[in-house]
């Protein structure tokens, strides 16, 4: 059984299908869940996606699924579909690590409201998947606990910072996945993966459980194998939570029907600027999406927006800047590591310089230093600033067109170590996707072709805030018109030898 | 505009940050900051005059919460994770000035 | 002015400087709950049981605002006279373990009530700054020091108290005397109860207290260099620390020293202030808007109903009652205006204004419960201004002493009743004519010579006859009315 289907040439049931075989009592939970652990077990040894497989509770809930759906009650839309957990997700009761040794034995007592919906939907969660640490890189090689591997790649990063969940998807240990998006970190992975992720409107999602990294930029959002599938998580975890004050009180709707209804009449935009700063093969695959959207119906053109570019230096001085104080709080006091000081200034400072790794260090450095006296106004409010020049460059945009359609990333998935020695080219490689960011507007990632080693190119479709319909309707059209074999999962073939 | 920090600078920025900093990684902790800001400098270099500050994607107001009590967590798992428990409290090491 | 022997220093500092004062007063709120989650806000619970992942500052867990602590913000501005703007919150960063995020929330350059007045009982008006909503620490007991933090050898922290709301005023620095910086706390303590905002325990630390405290040469408009000085715990502490902090800086500067901008710590047994460590990155606290809340923009409903119901402040009652008392635009005596300041602060006030328009003799109603109910303010607020009323008729008709009277008030104080009653019951009748007449002749009689120089016109031996009648009758007759008799009899 096979839930994604792929290179496999099996159907094609995805998350949508297999929750729809779930609740007709066709499939047994229990049975999805021992055959997801079972690959997990096979697989994750080689590509550490997870930090920690929660078996026995995926076994109970699963179990909990079954007897609702004999019970003929209803077990939810996610009913026995298996999802792995971003790691800088609470769960409670199994450890929350941010990939980072501060947090290694901290299990938090409480969930984070969208696990609380996940499994109120009748999902499976499969455990929690590695990351840079605290959410802070762009290839998961910032984990405390070792990187993940890309499953089209071992070699090769899966991109990040969600890149467990992105691999664990792409690798069909789980069909769909949460990840957390600050910069990129959703959907740069999912490029380099060959997989969906969508970075939601800011405050369509609760961030209610979602460790802080850099609060006005984090977003949580799904991963999938299909376009419908993401939508279908988006779904379920989007809406109002009033545990989170920057949480949108609107209704949601109509994400799963927009993946199928066409890019009629749909303005497109290809943001040129991107395009010059992207390699051939990522450039190239943007403008082949242009035609399958202009095919489809769309009105295509190109638009000059090279204000966006700025965002990159504004977002490298407000992220760190927010992770300066929201790292703050690990001190060694309430929670997580602590390493002995003779008094408590010095117990804060070894363990933070024990707890946290380089590149964290690094941005709190960073962060510190431009919020710093004398300094916050010629680098943080002149990065605010950048931030509304971003925001008005997008509204301009978005008078002529619905979407604006670039590529996620420059390149494809890099050798693990290539960019580790220099933090600034790790920074460049969320060029593109941090000014949705800094916006708060949606934006997702489509494998939409394969380079000519055989990797995964994505392409981004952005749209202003509370855009995801038209987001949505441009990616169903675009994941239909995709090359062969563009997306994952990629078990087979990883598993042939590579 | 280069940018360049001295690694007292580093070290001031340590300590307001509590990371503890050898003299050796305050020198190389400086060049890589120096690196990051000379790259990030394009910024100060923007003239933004008529631009305001966003600080906040959102442009919500008056997000508020009804003065109603909700549970409390047991004192059992408030005190699971610490690192020292004395007498139902979080232990710490000596503190050596007040609260400024 | 006083030429006795002064403590060393405060003499020469009243005669050639004078102290400069600004308060920054931090008062809980009170609300059912903690500033930005359901923990309840109540104080003396065992340690770490009212905390949550947001108030334990737990990964992932984000503040949610209480609306009722920014109405009772609100509440409070108005009372003092602010504006009330539109605010954000803020970061302040720095480390400390009593603060579970390592930042505080609080607002900072953007506060929601700004530029207001409180009225202090003399008259001064005392200028407000501003008015700002924060969060509460936690709170750290020191063991193995004698409790004290310096020698301590370690910290055990309850977080109970972390997120419990703030509004930290902050006054101009206008006052000059310590005496008058006690006031001002007196007065905004009865604010801050009468507008609802707080219990107004200092003891309980429900109010906090820190004086900016600068000394210059009387005369002088520049401002000197100040010192802030923290743990004031009672109005008594308030009031030494800056006497002594007022002979500290002026024997500084006296000797040509300098005053070094600082905070320094009271010490209550010691009787002095000390200078607390400071490091100089303790201070960049590196503000910034907090992104995980959004800004605050109370409009003029919200303001209308957070303000519905808020009565009279002390300030206004004083001026209601000094009317009362003496009409329009009068001088109020300073002993008047004493009485009117202890009846407004122990809430008889109303009591006085009702039996005044009830036909009361407005002064003897003002003094009989600045003086008589004020003893026991909490009988005298249950007090029916009905029976106070009577009371009051019959002694400004003679119908009883002021003894009496009073006699008859403590009753009434104490068990309730009837003046006319307990009156009869306490054997007050009125003395009628024939028996004041029967009383007299005696007096006259006994004291022949006395008689006969008040007869001869010598005004000032009624009274030494008034006294012997009010002995004879065993203070039953009534003075005003004796006189009138003594009068009516000499012709």
């Amino acid at each position: 059984m096979s839930w994604s289907g792929g290179p496999h040439g099996a159907p094609e049931p995805g998350a949508v299908g297999l929750a729809a075989r779930v609740r007709a009592g066709e499939v047994r939970a229990a049975d999805v869940a021992e055959e997801t652990l079972e690959r997990v077990g096979r697989r994750d040894g080689e590509l550490h996606c997870f930090n920690v497989v929660t078996a026995d509770a995926m076994r109970s809930a699963a179990a909990a699924v079954d007897r609702l759906v004999a019970s003929g009650a209803d077990p939810g839309p996610l009913a026995g579909v298996p999802v792995a957990v971003k790691d800088n997700l609470c769960t409670r009761g199994v450890p929350t690590t941010c990939s980072s040794k501060m947090l290694e034995h901290w299990v938090p007592p409480y969930d984070a409201t969208v696990v609380t919906r996940l499994v109120a939907a009748g999902a499976l969660v499969v455990g929690k998947t590695n990351l840079d640490e605290f959410a802070m890189g762009s290839s998961t090689e910032n984990s405390a606990f070792g990187p993940t591997r890309n499953p089209w790649d071992t070699s090769r990063v899966p991109g990040g910072s969600s890149g467990g969940s992105a691999a664990a998807v792409a690798a069909d240990l789980a069909p769909l996945a949460l990840g957390s998006d600050t910069g990129g970190s959703i959907r740069q992975p999912a490029a380099l993966c060959g997989v969906v992720g969508i970075k939601p409107t800011y405050g369509l999602v609760s961030r209610y459980g979602l460790v802080a990294f850099a609060s006005s930029l984090d977003q949580v959002g799904p991963f999938a194998a299909t376009v419908a599938d993401a939508a279908l998580v988006l779904e379920v975890i989007a809406g109002h939570d009033e545990m989170d004050s920057t949480s949108l009180d609107r209704p949601v709707e109509g994400l799963l029907d927009a993946t199928g209804s066409g890019a009629g009449g749909l303005r497109v935009g290809v943001v040129a600027d991107f395009l010059a700063d992207a390699s051939a093969d990522c450039a190239s695959a943007v403008r082949a999406a242009a035609e399958v959207l202009a095919g489809a119906g769309a009105a295509v053109e190109e638009v000059a927006l090279p204000e966006l570019l700025h965002g990159l230096s504004a977002y490298y001085l407000i992220a760190p800047a927010e992770a300066s104080s929201n790292l703050a709080r690990y001190d060694g006091v309430r929670y997580g590591l602590r390493v002995d000081g003779d008094d408590v200034e010095q117990m804060n400072a070894r363990t933070r310089a024990a707890g946290f790794g380089p590149e964290v260090r690094r941005r709190i450095m960073l962060g510190t230093y431009v919020l710093s006296a004398g300094y916050y106004d010629a680098y943080y409010a002149q990065a605010q600033r950048v931030r509304t020049l971003v925001a008005r460059t997008f509204a301009r945009a978005y008078e002529r067109f619905d979407v604006l359609l670039a590529p996620t990333t420059p390149s494809v998935a890099f050798p693990l170590g290539a960019k580790t020695a220099d933090p600034l080219e790790m920074y460049l490689a969320d060029l593109f996707t941090i000014p949705s960011n800094l916006a708060g507007h949606p934006a997702m990632s489509v494998p939409f072709a394969l380079d000519p080693q055989g990797l995964p190119v994505g392409v981004q479709v952005l749209a202003p805030a509370l855009g995801e319909v038209a987001m949505l309707r441009a990616a169903g059209v675009l994941e239909a018109g995709a090359a062969p074999g563009a997306r994952g999962p990629v078990a087979s073939r990883s598993e042939a030898g590579r | 505009m280069a940018v360049e920090l001295s690694s007292e600078e580093v070290l001031h920025v340590a300590r307001l940050a509590r990371l503890e900093l050898g003299a050796e990684e305050s020198t190389s902790a400086a060049r890589q900051l120096s690196a990051i800001l000379e790259h990030v400098d394009a910024v100060r270099a923007l003239d933004l005059g008529g631009i305001p500050p966003t600080s906040h994607p959102l442009e919500l107001v008056n997000v508020l919460r009804d003065d109603v009590e909700r549970p409390c967590l047991d004192r059992a798992d408030v005190l699971a994770g610490a690192p020292a428990v004395e007498d139902g409290r979080f232990a710490v090491p000596r503190i050596l000035g007040e609260a400024p | 002015m006083s030429t006795g022997p002064a403590p060393a220093g405060a003499g020469r500092a009243s005669a050639d400087f004078e102290v400069v004062v600004g308060l920054e007063v931090h008062c809980e709120l009170s609300t059912a709950t903690k500033l930005f989650c359901g923990c309840p806000n109540r104080f003396g619970s065992e340690p770490n049981t009212q905390v949550c992942p947001v108030c334990l500052g737990l990964p992932g867990a984000l503040p949610v605002l209480n609306r009722r602590a920014v109405e009772l913000a609100v509440r409070v501005g108005r009372a003092l006279h602010c504006e009330i703007r539109p605010s954000t919150f803020h970061r302040k960063n720095y480390f400390y373990p009593d603060m579970p995020k390592d930042f505080q929330i609080s607002q900072y350059d953007e506060p929601i009530d700004v530029d207001g007045y409180l009225e202090l009982p003399s008259g001064r008006r005392i200028g407000i700054e501003r008015a700002h909503i924060e969060e509460d620490t936690g709170k750290t007991t020191h063991l193995g020091g004698g409790g004290r933090i310096h020698g301590a050898d370690r910290s055990l922290v309850d977080y109970n108290r972390a997120g419990v709301p703030l509004v930290e005023i902050v006054s101009r620095p206008d006052m000059r005397s310590a005496d008058e910086a006690r006031a001002y706390v007196a007065e905004l303590r009865a604010i801050l109860v009468a507008s609802g905002a707080s219990d107004g325990r200092m003891e309980e630390g429900s109010l906090r207290v820190d004086a900016n405290v600068s000394v210059r040469r009387t005369g002088s408009d520049a401002f000197g260099t100040r010192c802030e000085v923290k743990n004031l715990n009672s109005l008594r502490s308030l009031g030494r620390a800056i006497e002594h902090e007022q002979a500290r800086q002026v024997a500084l500067l006296e000797a040509g020293e300098r005053v070094v901008q600082e905070t320094r710590h009271w010490n209550e047994d010691e009787g002095r202030t000390s200078s607390m460590r400071s490091k100089e990155e303790a201070n960049d606290y590196r503000y910034f808007p907090e992104p995980d809340l959004v800004p605050l923009a109370p409009d003029g409903a919200f303001v209308a109903a957070a303000t519905a119901g808020l009565g009279l402040m002390p300030a206004e009652r004083r001026a209601r009652l000094a009317t009362t008392v003496h009409g329009p635009d009068a001088a109020v005596a300073a002993s008047t205006l004493d009485q009117i300041t202890t009846v407004v602060d122990l809430g008889l006030d109303d009591l006085v204004v009702e039996v005044v328009e009830r036909g009361a003799d407005a002064r003897l109603a003002l003094a009989r419960a600045a003086n008589e109910a004020a003893q026991s303010p909490e009988d005298a607020r249950r007090l029916d201004p009905g029976a106070f009323c009577r009371l009051l008729e019959l002694e400004a008709g003679g119908s009883l002493s002021s003894t009496q009277a009073k006699s008859v008030l403590a009753e009434m104080l104490a068990a309730g009743g009837e003046p006319d009653a307990i009156a009869r019951r306490l054997g007050y009748e009125a003395l009628g004519s024939e028996a004041l007449e029967s009383a007299i002749d005696a007096v006259v009689a006994a004291h022949p010579d006395a008689w006969a120089r008040y007869a001869a016109g010598e005004d000032k031996v009624a009274q030494l006859l008034t006294g012997q009648v009010m002995k004879a009758t065993k203070g039953r007759a009534n003075g005003k009315a004796v006189a009138a008799a003594l009068a009516a009899r000499r012709g």
